[in-house]
């Protein structure tokens, strides 16, 4: 009896410290996508470079591709940039970008000045494809399989580790 | 005037103009009901921008496309479930501030009654051990009291 009563509130103290414990390690920002392992939404819109043509989710089936939700006024995409033209230049996987929310002349001029990675980049005038994918924080990444399934999201800009962790070994598993 | 009249008299100059303003804006009932239905809506879905305020509350640029989004969804005939289906279908659960009881948010909402329960026994336990304990007036026999007056006058 005696020992229970040092015994409990040990017990409990050592719980609510492995509870706070986890919780500092967590990103609040980070709300888990629920929209991984299901269809990408589709979407057909106007082609950043060539306005007359559309670029549809439906004529990607088959491949497996990232979708990068961009910006010209976005700050982080400029972090993530140089990694996103490594990934082209490798011709790993072809990389789609969604103009989010932006000018389409400005993100042309965005794209002259820092390289282009992407195959072609859709403009997301209103951000209702945005809202579609659950974009909140831009940039954001998506994985999407053969099946036009989204297997992954990257919240955020991408990171080197993300890239060679995470992004490639799923690539490299899903075209096979 | 002191500064503070002046400060208090421009604030009622403005309320009167607002009012004005407001009163020469012709809403129909039905319109203040589909805002009223709106506000409150947008006071239970989270900006997932500013983590910790509602749509309705937030200025970020999201929680405008939000508003909008819901707003049309409304006037397409929508209701108030199927708008936050809509969005819990892009945003996950943490667009609401109400969660729904799952297996997964059990602890969520149980655990504040457990943790209840729990203090209720703990209360009534040691209630009764101390009706269990004797009295301490009795124990305190005329010398023990003789004993302390001396404790405190010396």
């Amino acid at each position: 009896m005696k020992a229970l009563r040092w015994a409990v509130p040990l017990l409990i103290f050592a719980v609510l410290i492995a509870f706070l414990w986890v919780g500092l390690g967590r990103d609040p920002r980070e709300v888990p996508s629920p929209l991984i392992g299901k269809p990408a939404p589709s979407f057909a819109l106007a082609r950043l470079h060539d306005a007359e043509a559309r670029l549809s989710s439906d004529e990607l089936k088959g491949t497996v591709w990232l979708l990068n939700v961009w910006a010209s006024w976005c700050v982080s995409c400029r972090v993530e940039h140089p990694l996103l033209m490594q990934l082209a230049e490798s011709k790993v996987v072809p990389i789609y970008g969604l103009d989010y929310k932006d000018k389409p002349d400005a993100g042309r001029t965005w794209l002259a000045q820092n390289g282009n990675p992407y195959t072609a980049s859709a403009v997301d005038l209103d951000g209702r494809v945005g809202i579609d994918y659950g974009v909140y924080g831009v940039p954001e990444t998506f994985v999407v399989d053969k099946q036009g399934i989204v297997r992954y999201k990257q919240i955020g800009p991408i990171t080197a580790e993300a890239l060679k962790d995470k992004i490639l070994p799923l690539v490299r598993e899903l075209q096979r | 005037m002191t500064r503070a009249r002046a400060n208090v008299c421009a604030v009622f100059a403005m309320l009167a103009l607002s009012a004005g303003a407001h009163g020469a804006k012709m809403d129909s009932p039905a319109d203040l009901a589909f805002d009223a239905r709106m506000r409150e809506l947008e006071s239970e879905l989270r900006c997932l921008v500013c983590q910790n305020q509602t749509l309705a509350d937030s200025n970020a640029d999201l929680a405008d496309d939000l508003r909008r989004e819901v707003r049309t969804l409304a006037r397409s005939g929508k209701s108030d479930d199927e708008i936050k289906a809509y969005l819990v279908q892009r945003y996950g659960d943490f667009v609401l501030y109400r969660p729904p009881v799952r297996r997964s948010t059990l602890l969520l909402w149980g655990g504040p009654f457990a943790l209840l329960a729990g203090g209720a026994l703990l209360w009534s336990v040691v209630l009764r051990r101390r009706q269990r304990l004797p009295d301490p007036t009795v124990v305190a026999g005329d010398d023990a009291l003789e004993r302390a007056r001396r404790a405190l006058d010396g």
